[in-house]
């Protein structure tokens, strides 16, 4: 090879090492940042495994931390978990529906899209300040479950029409074309043959939302959610508690014990999430086969 | 299924229907469908005009100047003053820190997962990365102080237990996730036949990476960049519990602060009578909250609407 020197072949050498580092590099961090989940959630579970049985689940909470349990804290956040699914879910889908079906292209439909859009990057604290203002003090819902569960349902209705608007796009429009054919009309093709071709996609989204619903703590402790409660709440009117907040009332507390009782919690907490997230993903698989 | 027919005979539903008499259950239920996408401009209307009433309220009395200008936070303290550069200062310490460990490891591990990871790979690292994103922030909260801070006073002994620096690295951990997933997306579109093109004169994989790729889907990668630092502005549990509640004009991250958010915090937790000017400052700091992150995620999306480069 003429052209080749012994310089341009050292220069080719060392470009190609340095690209062999960056990969190598690039591979590092990735995996460090892998790792460091799996180092949190090792953590967590050495710190709060001793104290999770069943007299943690099914007990109040306490000054003395061999006593106290997440019984009314559980119960909260399974009461949020159906409020607000019963509250958000149908105003989120509609919305998501009636700008998929229904609405003219437009301005209008822009200025939603776009109001959605940045709702859903509200920092979530706003919401918790809505709340209070809004649902506690104006229409003097007090500081309840249902004051929590219209906060809630007010923070996460964003991502619920963001995602249900992704999965009723994806329905093909032949689907609805062959509806309107036969006479059916607008509502009619969207019940019977939009909605539930849309439905697994849906669900998807929506319980992704929920599960951040779930983790949420700060829009709860700004509508004044109770960091001890000795009862359990009867009806949605009653004042509560949730694992979060529980969670945060156990971390602030500088003794050793309380910071295992959190980690105790946490660990609750992640269950609770990681069957949410396994049914979405359950959800999704079986839909993705049935559509092979 | 049968293939939708390659012309359709309208280009859009609405025109290919007449109405004849109104069907009043179906009025009916558009109207419930058009309430509840309205909602969604209510729920804007009301933060909005909520925290413009009762900031207006609370600069009757406090003057904007001292506001924004002073340099003492003490609000429910006599003698009062309500600077709120300390809290702004809070927040940017934390921020910046989150941004300075996030952004380049949460760029590198969007290269890496599209650029080299095998598809095998992907599979498991995209999901755990999603799931580091799903954990609650008050579980990074406990992680701040149980963990980060122990292990950095083993380093730096004069680090105090509440501290701006483990607030900074727990959250910029928590929106390294995003960056990561979202610039993965962004650098994913970028068309294979650029990498190609670029490979075919003799490019190594790190000139086609930074010279082809990273600049290709440099919209969806800054955008990604600016949602996860407003997602850092408006972050609360994770600061709250590990970076404390002093308000603090210091340089110093080993010292305690005080952020906007976990300043609201610290005035619900406690008993802060309605009408008050404890309570208004409430909705002072909320609305600078409110259009701090609100200019970012404008601005973030302007720039995917505008830089996009669409490829075919």
């Amino acid at each position: 090879m003429p052209l080749s020197s012994e310089s341009a072949q050292k220069q080719l050498a060392a470009r190609h090492r340095k690209s062999r580092m960056f990969k190598h590099l690039c591979a590092a961090i990735t995996w460090s940042s892998v790792f460091l989940l799996a180092m949190l959630l090792v953590r967590v579970t050495m710190d709060g495994l001793g104290w999770l049985d069943w007299q943690f689940i099914n007990s109040f909470p306490s000054r003395i931390p061999e006593r106290a349990g997440i019984k009314s804290a559980l119960v909260g956040t399974l009461w949020m978990i159906v409020m607000v699914a019963v509250i958000a879910i149908p105003i989120g889908v509609s919305a998501a529906l009636y700008l998929e079906e229904f609405s003219k292209k437009g301005r209008l439909a822009t200025l939603i899209e776009v109001n959605v859009a940045n709702l859903a990057g509200v920092p979530s604290i706003v919401y918790g300040i809505l709340g209070l203002a809004i649902f506690v003090r104006f229409f003097a819902l007090e500081r309840s479950l249902i004051s929590g569960a219209l906060t809630m349902s007010l923070l996460i209705l964003p991502v619920i029409i963001i995602a249900s608007r992704e999965a009723i796009k994806m329905v093909p429009m032949s689907i609805r074309y062959a509806a309107l054919s036969l006479g059916a009309t607008r509502w009619q093709t969207t019940w019977a043959h939009v909605l539930p071709s849309a439905f697994p996609g849906i669900m998807t989204g929506v319980i992704l939302a929920l599960s951040r619903a779930i983790g949420e703590t700060a829009p709860l402790i700004l509508i004044g959610a109770a960091s001890f409660m000795a009862f359990l709440p009867t009806g949605p009117m009653d004042s509560f508690t949730a694992l979060p907040i529980q969670i945060y009332s156990w971390v602030s507390r500088p003794q050793r014990e309380f910071h295992e009782l959190a980690a105790a919690g946490i660990l609750v907490l992640l269950a609770v999430l990681l069957l949410m997230n396994a049914t979405a993903i359950y959800i999704r698989n079986r839909t993705e086969k049935r559509l092979k | 299924m049968s293939e939708p027919s390659s012309q359709p005979l309208q280009p859009s539903l609405s025109s290919s229907i007449r109405k004849g008499g109104t069907r009043w259950g179906e009025a009916t239920i558009k109207l419930w469908l058009r309430i509840c996408t309205a909602l969604s401009l209510f729920t804007t209307l009301a933060i909005v005009v909520l925290l413009a009433v009762e900031s207006v309220e609370f600069f009757r009395n406090v003057s904007p100047l001292e506001f924004f200008l002073g340099t003492r936070w003490v609000p429910l303290l006599n003698p009062s003053s309500f600077g709120v550069l300390p809290l702004l200062w809070g927040t940017m310490l934390i921020t910046v820190g989150a941004a300075v460990i996030a952004i380049p490891l949460g760029l590198a591990s969007a290269i890496y997962l599209s650029e080299y990871a095998s598809d095998r790979m992907r599979a498991w690292i995209k999901p755990a990365l999603e799931l580091l994103a799903g954990i609650p922030t008050v579980v990074y909260g406990y992680f701040a102080l149980t963990f980060v801070t122990p292990m950095l006073r083993n380093v730096i002994p004069d680090l105090q237990v509440f501290n701006a620096l483990s607030g900074a690295i727990v959250v910029g951990i928590m929106i390294l996730p995003t960056i990561a997933t979202l610039s993965d997306n962004a650098l994913r579109a970028v068309p294979v036949s650029l990498r190609q093109a670029a490979y075919a004169v003799g490019a190594t994989s790190y000139e086609v990476t930074t010279r082809i790729v990273v600049p290709a889907g440099l919209s969806g990668v800054m955008a990604s960049f600016l949602l996860a630092i407003s997602r850092a502005i408006g972050e609360t549990m994770a600061v709250t519990l590990a970076s404390g509640q002093t308000p603090n004009l210091s340089f110093s991250m080993l010292e305690s602060i005080q952020t906007m958010t976990a300043y609201i915090v610290q005035v619900s937790m406690g008993d802060t009578p309605s009408g008050g000017i404890g309570y208004q400052t409430l909705f002072a700091v909320a609305m600078l909250l409110f259009l701090i992150t609100l200019l970012i995620n404008v601005i973030s999306q302007w720039i995917l609407g505008r830089f996009r480069e669409v490829y075919d």
